[in-house]
């Protein structure tokens, strides 16, 4: 069990959840004849949900900073629309459209990070209005028409990198970017082991490293191989490739950067992090500005795709998102969540989706299945959490059954939570059992934010 | 005409590792006021919650006797049906609901599955006229002013049929109209025949009102005064509660004290809640490098609201005084801006205010100073795991590993570790919050070595304590605060508890 968890670098949650993924492809592999794991397939599974992969991650971010955002599919129709009349009215070459795009996208972002951050409205309310607005947006600007966009969008959207080089019999493009890949995964190792020397620490084994490694190539070559070896012209869809650079990009700001830090900070505890000098305001807003941005991303993406941008584009984007990243682990509650689990979250919805449509599951049923599997799969994770692992859901439950510590901690503290305190537990990411130990010194940081 | 009501026998309640109450017995007469004394953490709020269910029959020790009957409560909803009814610091009124629908709140009056509205208003407003509220019961609870709200709460306990009431520091958020008003209505419903049992730090009030005072100190039952044999005063009451010698519960220190170098001037901070109400009022104080200054006073004094607000005016709604630092006057208007000028404070209440439990440790110690290990904001993850090893090392943390999270630590070590936190800041003036609240003795022991390195390094330390023994033994000037007001600086070698008691609960007549 110990060289299991060494093997996965102490992170065996996120592969129980890759491994789940795993075995549903092969599932459904089994169960539709081979249908599933082929080159046209999984181009389409690609596609068909990069966008909503996309929304996943911003939303991540969203939901661990203690909010939820739920305009991002009409904020991706409001932006598709924009760029797909701006092109054709005002005659604009394609990457200005794009650009523009991501200008449309900040904007909207600032727009709902302000109402968030400096107004205070929670961001259910913000984007629950935002919803509406920017869908109504969305049909009042195209006069509820498809506006084609240019074929140059349909490489964003569905594209393929080409062929070149000499006759490997696989795709070149994507045999470069599976080798690209393993060479990673030897470097990183070779990193972890000078890492763990410089500070002192026993480095892994070198069987434990190479089988990971190794384990890894496999997966890689196996993948390049399915991408590779399809229909001559077709390689790793850019889609694909536009969402692991996000993917890369993301986990890196989540984890390596002093802004992500600061999103774990609010989230986990919002009072503890403004008494750390972390200014509130700013994540929020940053947090909702850049998913409207990615929000925008994805629409691009998606009218690429289908080489129009329509009046009901983005319809129900934003509960996939959600479910997506919940699946992967975060707590509904705030500060738990990463980038990568909620990818592969939104890989198992979206391989249920497709494994199911090929075994001629109507979409009844496939609804149902889903449902199940996003409570099940957020059943599991609250229970695990309740065997004593780290989360605010287990915590409100210990605290609520047992009188904490001892007399000079618990002694001179009422059960009950004081009312101008529980008032600010609104927001949702208020631990709610903050009482007030000299008065009512909990009144959180925030009020001076507002005041001053 | 002695006739007991409450008897509590031989009471003893063990949490892990303290012994909150030890054998301790009490006796209150019917239709007297029965004032509980004690320093803070001495066991009177444990006292009552063994007394009102919230400790079940069964995990506490010793018996209790109600009107000559023994009583088992499994709950509060059983010792509130036995006719106790306890009220607590904090107010448990709903803001938004109605004066009326707070009364009755869980104890509708109901026909025929319907609650009676018509009733419940003829019902509250004999209530309200019996505590002398003249106010109309369809206003919500946040309308009202806290005295009021306190007389909503004892309406809603008489609503109940309370044969004993019991009110935890009644008057703490009072003003001083207020609370008069409130003693007055205490001793009109004596007259009816009501028992209470008040706990308060208000000894004041206490030897005005009280019939007799039993004084608990360190889970022990010290003694219990009644005006029948000797009339209650002041002194008689604090001698009771502090009589107890300094052990050598601290490390040898030779304080070496420099120059003043932090100061601040007239700070005036009003509640963020209860608007006109100061929670500071013009209070002055200094530090001197190497010096460790002692805030005492009673829970609700102002102390933590002085420091959170001097902090980044991160509480309360600052409305004037300056801050010095080396002689120059700083403007500090958030805690960014604190940390930048080598301000620290350390919450008293380390798990909801000091950090982030879902966290690590080596995320932790870093978090207030995430930018001495960041480069055009990403963070260098060997900077963060080399400070957090040294903090462990040098802080002697308890842990198999910097990547344990902090939620399962022990409260000793989670409150070194939000030191270490703090301390990587590298700041020059350290405000500590009640440092040593809910950690054991040993663990009390090292955190007061820190404090006098930090001290010795040259850092100015102020230390917020409810424990006068550890005000005492630590700092090397104390300041008392009571209500809001720098009551008065002693010295080290001039304190005592007894002064210090007086000092911190003596209102007008030090002022005057």
């Amino acid at each position: 069990m110990k060289s299991l968890r060494s093997l996965f670098g102490g992170d065996v949650r996120q592969f129980t959840m890759l491994g789940a993924l795993v075995a549903l492809l092969l599932f459904f592999q089994i169960m539709t004849g081979g249908k599933v794991l082929t080159p046209t397939n999984m181009v389409n599974l690609i596609n068909g949900n990069s966008y909503v992969l996309i929304l996943a991650i911003g939303m991540v971010m969203v939901i661990v900073v203690g909010h939820i955002d739920l305009s991002v599919g009409s904020v991706a129709a409001v932006t598709g629309i924009i760029v797909a009349m701006a092109i054709r009215d005002w005659g604009i070459p394609w990457w200005a459209g794009m650009l523009l795009g991501l200008f449309v996208g900040a904007a909207i972002g600032a727009w709902q990070g302000w109402w968030v951050a400096y107004v205070g409205i929670p961001g259910f309310i913000t984007t629950l209005a935002g919803m509406m607005l920017f869908r109504g947006l969305n049909q009042f600007i195209g006069k509820s028409n498809s506006v084609p966009v240019p074929d140059e969008f349909q490489f964003i959207g569905a594209g393929y990198l080409g062929e070149w080089g000499p006759n490997t019999g696989l795709n070149n493009p994507t045999l470069l970017l599976g080798i690209l890949a393993a060479v990673y995964v030897v470097w990183h190792e070779w990193q972890l082991r000078k890492k763990a020397l410089r500070v002192g620490a026993q480095p892994q084994s070198y069987t434990i490293a190479g089988i990971r490694a190794g384990g890894l190539i496999l997966i890689i070559s196996y993948i390049t191989y399915l991408f590779g070896s399809g229909r001559v012209g077709t390689s790793f869809p850019v889609p694909g490739l536009l969402l692991v650079g996000l993917v890369i990009l993301y986990h890196v700001l989540t984890q390596r950067t002093v802004i992500g830090r600061h999103i774990f900070a609010v989230g986990g505890n919002r009072v503890a992090a403004s008494l750390s000098g972390v200014s509130t305001k700013h994540t929020y807003f940053f947090v909702m500005m850049n998913m409207s941005i990615l929000a925008a991303v994805a629409g691009m993406v998606f009218i690429g795709r289908s080489t129009a941008s329509g009046p009901f584009d983005g319809n129900m984007w934003e509960l996939d998102a959600i479910a997506a990243v919940f699946i992967g682990g975060a707590a509904v509650s705030g500060g738990i969540g990463t980038v990568t689990g909620s990818i592969i979250g939104g890989l198992v919805m979206a391989t249920l989706n497709n494994g199911l449509q090929l075994m001629g599951v109507g979409s009844d049923r496939t609804q149902i299945i889903k449902g199940l599997v996003l409570l099940l799969a957020v059943a599991f994770d609250v229970y695990n959490k309740q065997q004593g692992k780290p989360s605010i859901i287990g915590l409100l439950f210990r605290n609520r059954s047992a009188p904490e510590d001892s007399v000079d901690g618990g002694a001179e503290t009422p059960p009950n939570v004081d009312p101008r305190t529980a008032e600010v537990a609104v927001v949702g990411a208020e631990p709610t059992n903050v009482t007030a130990h000299e008065q009512h010194p909990s009144a959180d940081a925030q009020d001076k934010e507002g005041r001053t | 005409m002695t006739h007991v009501t409450l008897e509590m026998r031989h009471i003893t309640k063990v949490f892990p590792g303290v012994k909150a109450l030890d054998d301790v017995s009490i006796a209150v007469r019917r239709g007297d006021i029965h004032a509980i004394c004690g320093e803070n953490g001495a066991g009177k709020s444990t006292l009552m919650k063994v007394l009102s269910g919230v400790y079940p029959h069964g995990t506490y020790e010793g018996q209790i006797v109600l009107e000559g009957k023994h009583v088992e409560f499994r709950d509060l909803k059983a010792s509130e049906h036995a006719g106790i009814v306890i009220i607590h610091q904090e107010l448990a009124l709903i803001p938004e609901l109605s004066v009326t629908e707070n009364i009755f709140l869980g104890n509708e009056v109901v026909r025929v599955g319907l609650i009676d509205w018509d009733e419940a208003h003829i019902r509250t407003l004999e209530l309200l006229e019996r505590v002398g509220l003249h106010i109309d019961p369809n206003l919500p609870i946040k309308a009202l002013g806290v005295g009021q709200q306190q007389l909503v709460e004892i309406a809603k306990a008489l609503s109940k049929d309370v044969r004993l009431l019991i009110l935890d520091e009644p008057t703490s958020a009072l003003n001083a109209e207020d609370s008069e008003n409130l003693l007055n209505l205490l001793r009109g419903l004596k007259q009816r025949g009501l028992t209470s049992i008040m706990i308060s730090h208000k000894l004041n009030e206490i030897a005005e009102i009280a019939d007799a005072v039993t004084i608990i100190r360190d889970g022990v039952t010290v003694e219990t005064l009644d005006v029948a044999d000797e009339p209650l005063d002041e002194d008689r009451i604090i001698r009771g509660m502090v009589g107890r010698s300094l052990e050598s519960r601290f490390p040898a220190h030779t304080p070496n004290i420099g120059e003043k170098f932090f100061e601040v001037r007239g700070w005036t901070v009003e509640d963020p809640h209860v608007a006109g109400r100061l929670v500071a009022k013009g209070s002055s104080f200094f530090v001197r490098r190497g010096e460790i200054v002692g805030f005492a006073g009673v829970m609700g004094a102002g102390r933590t609201e002085l420091a959170r607000s001097v902090f980044g005016r991160s509480y309360g709604i600052y409305r004037s005084g300056q801050i010095f630092i080396d002689g120059k006057a700083v403007s500090i208007p958030t805690v960014k801006s604190a940390i930048s000028h080598g301000i620290a404070y350390v919450p008293e209440d380390r798990k909801t205010l000091g950090m982030n439990l879902l966290d690590t440790i080596r995320k932790t110690i870093v978090a207030a100073g995430l930018r001495k290990i960041s480069h055009l904001s990403m963070i260098d993850e060997d900077a963060e795991l080399i400070a957090a090893e040294e903090y462990r090392n040098s802080l002697r943390i308890k842990t198999p590993s910097v990547n344990e999270g902090v939620s399962k630590l022990s409260g000793g070590n989670q409150q070194k570790v939000v030191l270490g936190k703090w301390m990587f800041t590298e700041p020059e003036i350290l405000i500590l919050d009640e440092p040593t609240r809910g950690i054991d003795v040993g663990a009390k022991y090292e955190i007061y070595g820190l404090i006098q390195r930090l001290a010795d390094a040259g850092k100015g330390v102020v230390v917020i304590s409810s424990e006068l023994p550890e005000v005492i033994g630590l700092c090397d000037r104390i300041y008392t605060v009571c209500e809001g007001r720098i009551s008065g600086v002693v010295d080290h070698a001039d304190a005592d508890q007894e002064k210090l008691m007086r000092l911190m609960t003596t209102t007008t007549a030090n002022a005057a």
